[in-house]
């Protein structure tokens, strides 16, 4: 096997950059220091491509792919910042604030969110789209955590990090379209669910306001994720 | 054959919010009926259902960018209900802090920004001359004074809640941050200037009062009931106490109330033409039981103030009529007494040795269904009333504000005012100014008195051309 099998190099934003074979553009992205927005992807949870917010240009493609979903090629040429999929990243964001109610200014999150820091890195002042305001239900029944489905923006981290690091699968996605929504155990109350270990590692890997821990005010709910590669690489050690 | 007609002031200027006013004349030109009317809606006690209780505070702020910080005391009084905790003594200090540097900055507003051009250059000065540029062009030194004096309470809620306008600082169980050495330092080193304006503002008042000898006599000066908040020795207080009515003599009425029964001394009553509900003392009924709040009214229910500047002051307020000071008038001289008390106190509490001290949160769950905060606002007594699910989500909530507690006081002013000055013949600025400038006395927030949702009120006439309703239709 030649070394070309185990090294790809590729140019990303016209920079040149060398890769493992395997690995996907939003990790050699990452290890390049070039900034690719994203808000499923999170590391140490395995890949879903949900959000599309990393959507890239690879030169000879027809469509736009997900550089968190896609592994690198020799003599690839990816565009990870172009008018066009700015644009599209700017839609994609409305779409999630118009969706849901997401209020920053009485949310537990605000000032530490994610899908609020996007609206900020890309410019987003005021909607195109019309609010749906939909009426959504906010689950406290659990003794130490709120799920708060109007701010949730379906990006499964919770889901992941549930079933993969702390192997209990208590969370998961029903419904389809703009139905869907995440449910614990068989669609019952988070506090009645037998499987959750009241670990809290979903509530920290939320993105936004939707999962936080009781009692916390406007603007009190900070995210501790450090925990989560060192989680995974411990468990892939153990392996 | 002379016609009933109806004046219209619309937009009522210079106060927070949007309301109109109409007078109703009479066939000779007489008024015979005047209504405040508040035009605008909102709907916070429906929309807050749901919602988890840690977040109300700051979502009742949002009813008003100008007294944000009384609904988060008066929230955040009552989510402690709902947890049953008694908060650190440091947070409860801290948080009278808050809330008195607002009632500075929110009284310094309504004084200087929204009524000095009235006081200074009289009742019919040229509109376009009326407003705060106004003032700085006659009397730029008291147009400085009341904006320092904003400035002055502005920062110290700034420098406790990180941010001017709706702070997340205070939360249920007490506030979020200690005070820290340098911001109590930085903020004393304030208090000395606001408080010599403070005084030479209420002597620069009280020469100019003499001057509207004609107005003190017809601004809402009518017997009225006054109800607010006092500490258990009688004193001022705007953070926890007991409801007190004194009636116009000056008589103690109710004493020592408990604020969390107030729905059992404090009707409501839906008008259909404004969104502002009014209240009114349930022994004595709608008619009778008109009560005034505010500082009119604190000043009335008191013993004392309890700082020695604000006592002399509050001795020389109480001569200013027999019995109770009954003209609205006065609303602006309790104005200025309080901002001279708020400043005193909060001198007073920066300098507990307590006030530095990091303990200043109870953490707990709710350990009750229902709870009741009630505080004093700049404009009056504010109440917020909460009842909760088991999981710890809003199922009910209830407001009282206090400009719907001056409502019917209000639109007996108005009344007053238009019948002593507007004639229906030979309209002039000045007699419809008057009229304004009454409303402006009471220092109404029209944002926070129309948070509720629920009976819209609204009527539609049909008139014929000989002025008889031909058809009405009323949404209850």
């Amino acid at each position: 096997m030649s070394s070309t099998d185990h090294v790809k190099t590729l140019k990303i934003d016209g920079r040149d950059c060398s890769a493992r074979a395997g690995e996907t553009i939003l990790d050699v992205a990452r290890e390049n220091n070039i900034p690719i927005l994203r808000l499923c992807e999170l590391e140490g949870l395995s890949t879903v491509g949900a959000c599309r917010l990393c959507l890239v240009e690879i030169k000879g493609a027809r469509k736009l792919l997900p550089a968190c979903a896609t592994a690198v090629d020799e003599g690839m040429e990816v565009t990870t910042n172009s008018e066009r999929l700015q644009s599209y990243r700017r839609m994609i964001v409305e779409m999630l604030f118009t969706e849901g109610n997401h209020v920053c200014s009485v949310c537990v999150s605000n000032g530490h969110c994610e899908l609020q820091a996007m609206a900020q890195t890309l410019g987003i002042t005021h909607m195109h789209l019309p609010y749906r305001y939909p009426k959504k239900q906010v689950d406290a029944s659990h003794e130490r955590f709120v799920l708060d489905h109007n701010r949730c923006i379906l990006c499964t981290r919770c889901v992941r990090v549930c079933d993969e690091i702390e192997g209990a699968h208590t969370w998961d996605v029903m419904g389809r379209g703009i139905d869907s929504k995440v449910i614990t155990d068989l669609n019952q109350p988070w506090g009645s669910s037998e499987s959750c270990t009241g670990c809290g590692k979903c509530v920290h890997v939320c993105p936004t306001g939707a999962l936080f821990e009781k009692g916390r005010s406007v603007a009190e709910m900070e995210k501790r994720r450090q925990f989560l590669p060192y989680l995974t690489l411990m468990r892939e050690e153990r392996q | 054959m002379p016609e009933s007609r109806t004046i219209v002031i619309d937009p009522v200027t210079r106060i927070e919010g949007h309301s109109k006013i109409t007078l109703h004349l009479d066939e000779h030109g007489n008024v015979e009926d005047a209504r405040f009317h508040v035009t605008q809606f909102r709907g916070f006690e429906k929309f807050c259902e749901g919602r988890p209780f840690s977040e109300m505070p700051s979502l009742m702020a949002r009813i008003c960018g100008i007294c944000p910080v009384s609904h988060l005391i008066a929230s955040a009084k009552a989510c402690d209900a709902l947890l049953a905790v008694k908060i650190p003594p440091t947070a409860e200090k801290l948080r009278r802090i808050f809330s008195i540097a607002q009632v500075v900055q929110s009284h310094a507003l309504s004084l200087f920004h929204l009524s000095s051009p009235d006081l200074l250059m009289g009742m019919d000065a040229d509109p376009a001359e009326s407003n705060i540029f106004g003032v700085l062009g006659k009397n730029p030194e008291l147009a400085r004074d009341g904006i320092a004096l904003r400035k002055f309470g502005q920062q110290i809620i700034e420098r406790l809640g990180g941010k001017r306008i709706h702070p997340a600082w205070v939360v249920p169980g007490g506030v979020s941050e200690p005070l820290s050495q340098q911001d109590r330092d930085e903020i004393l080193k304030t208090v000395p200037e606001a408080l010599a304006i403070a005084l030479r503002s209420l002597e620069w008042l009280k020469s100019t009062t003499e001057k509207f000898r004609s107005e003190i006599e017809s601004f809402g000066n009518f017997p009225s009931l006054f109800m607010g908040i006092v500490k258990k020795d009688g004193g001022l207080t705007f953070y926890d106490g007991e409801l007190r009515f004194v009636d116009a003599s000056g008589e103690v009425i109710a004493d020592r109330l408990d604020p969390s029964r107030y729905f059992e001394y404090i009707g409501e009553k839906a008008e259909p033409w404004s969104y502002l509900k009014s209240t009114y003392y349930l022994p004595m009924g709608f008619h009778d039981g008109v009560y005034r709040v505010g500082p009119l009214a604190r000043l009335n229910v008191c013993d004392c103030c309890g700082t020695p500047l604000a006592d002399e002051e509050l001795a020389e307020f109480r001569q200013l009529q027999a019995h109770a000071v009954r003209s609205s008038f006065y609303y602006h001289q309790a104005r200025l007494v309080e901002i001279l008390y708020c400043v005193e106190r909060i001198e007073r509490l920066l300098n507990d040795p307590e006030i530095l001290s990091t303990h200043v949160r109870a953490l707990a769950l709710p350990n009750a269904l229902e709870g009741v905060g009630v505080a004093e606002a700049p404009r009056g007594t504010l109440f917020h009333h909460y009842r909760i699910d088991e999981q710890g989500l809003i199922r009910w909530a209830n407001l009282i504000i206090a400009t719907g507690q001056n409502n019917l006081a209000m639109n007996r002013s108005v009344l007053q005012v238009a019948q002593r000055y507007v004639d229906g013949d030979k309209l002039t600025h000045g007699m419809l100014n008057r009229v304004e400038a009454v409303i402006r006395a009471y220092d109404p927030c029209l944002s926070c008195s129309t948070h509720a949702l629920g009976q819209m009120a609204l009527t539609i006439q049909l008139v014929g051309a000989d002025g008889a309703v031909l058809d009405e239709v009323s949404r209850p």
